[in-house]
């Protein structure tokens, strides 16, 4: 389930971008229950100016997780975060599948 | 993350070894094995995160660590660089394999027929014996010739391949299945051999036979119930069901 990183190397992409003077953030599925659209291990790579490859879900919480990343970036610390149906945020960002998903993202420094 | 170690977890990648990247989620520290000695509780994690190929959640002395298997990429290895080889390439690395087609005809195998593919022209026996299939390897015999496929199939056989399919209609299969008897195989080890290769969706052209064939693949990876080898039936059935009868 985890082998989606050799299909789509996100890390690559990351690192090219890096090159290229980006400031980079890379947030991972770490736990998922339920109905969660991608695996844990699934990977998306953000950037300071808006670039994204990859996915952490079917598209449903990418844009939270692109805010979280580019505050990772601004401030130098992971942060763990956690998308399900408890949590009202969910809704917001409508992950209203009915699973649950937490993501870590943290800046490439 | 640190460039450092991005840098090493790719290079490692690049290198085609299996490498954990763990991952300290209250802080995010991280670690590479089996590239750095780690406590034994989260080396034997990692160990086993490598084994069942998932990536998962690890709680240790109060702190949880994110154990994130990279296993080199699975391979397929494909006998005949023809028509039906040509339509799996495409296919192959976006699904995660690396292609390598064996083809000792060298007007078959070439870089222009085959772009991205890694080609070798020595005999399937040479070809196999260096590649060493193993439980991380499909093989695909495509020529129609038992030149070059039965000794592909033979060395596939005594392999731990978790995919071998052959290319042929029942009735050449049921006489392949009687040469490789007679090289010493037994018929619960022959049961392994998709034949004819792919899964059942009336293929026709070579997109089509060599869709089936990468279904029928995944669904062996993915343990289903239809990436299993279907029974023989008897010779004298023999349907012709895809591609060309030899």
């Amino acid at each position: 389930m985890t082998d989606t990183t050799h299909s789509e190397d996100i890390l690559a992409t990351a690192a090219a971008w890096r090159a290229e003077g980006e400031k980079v953030a890379i947030a991972t599925v770490v736990e998922t229950w339920g109905s969660s659209p991608r695996p844990a291990g699934s990977r998306l790579a953000v950037t300071a100016s808006g670039r994204l490859a990859g996915s952490v879900s079917g598209g449903c919480i990418e844009g939270a997780v692109a805010d979280a990343a580019k505050q990772a970036m601004a401030t130098g610390t992971p942060q763990l975060l956690d998308f399900g149906v408890s949590d009202e945020r969910a809704w917001e960002v409508g992950l209203s599948c009915g699973g649950r998903v937490k993501v870590f993202v943290e800046p490439l420094s | 993350m640190k460039a450092d170690i991005l840098a090493r977890l790719q290079a490692e990648r690049a290198a085609q070894r299996a490498v954990v990247l763990l991952t300290r989620l209250s802080d995010g520290e991280q670690h590479l094995w089996p590239q750095e000695a780690l406590p034994a509780g989260l080396a034997e994690a990692a160990r086993a995160a490598l084994g069942s190929e998932k990536a998962d959640n690890v709680t240790l002395d109060g702190e949880t660590w994110f154990v994130h298997p990279h296993n080199p990429p699975l391979r397929i290895i494909v006998v005949g660089a023809v028509h039906i080889a040509q339509a799996m390439a495409p296919m192959a690395a976006p699904l995660g394999f690396e292609m390598i087609v064996v083809d000792p005809r060298r007007a078959f195998a070439t870089e222009e027929r085959l772009p991205g593919v890694t080609l070798r022209t020595d005999w399937p026996d040479e070809a196999m014996a260096e590649l060493k299939p193993d439980a991380r390897s499909a093989v695909v015999t495509l020529t129609h010739d038992p030149k070059l496929d039965d000794p592909a199939l033979d060395a596939a056989l005594r392999s731990r391949a978790f995919y071998i399919g052959a290319l042929g209609s029942r009735r050449t299969h049921a006489k392949r299945v009687a040469r490789l008897k007679e090289l010493g195989h037994e018929d619960d080890v022959l049961a392994r051999i998709h034949a004819p290769v792919g899964l059942d969706i009336e293929a026709v052209t070579a997109p089509e036979i060599a869709l089936s064939v990468m279904a029928e693949i995944v669904a062996a990876r993915r343990g289903a119930a239809l990436g299993q080898p279907r029974p023989q039936p008897a010779p004298e059935q023999g349907r012709i069901s895809i591609g060309l009868s030899a």
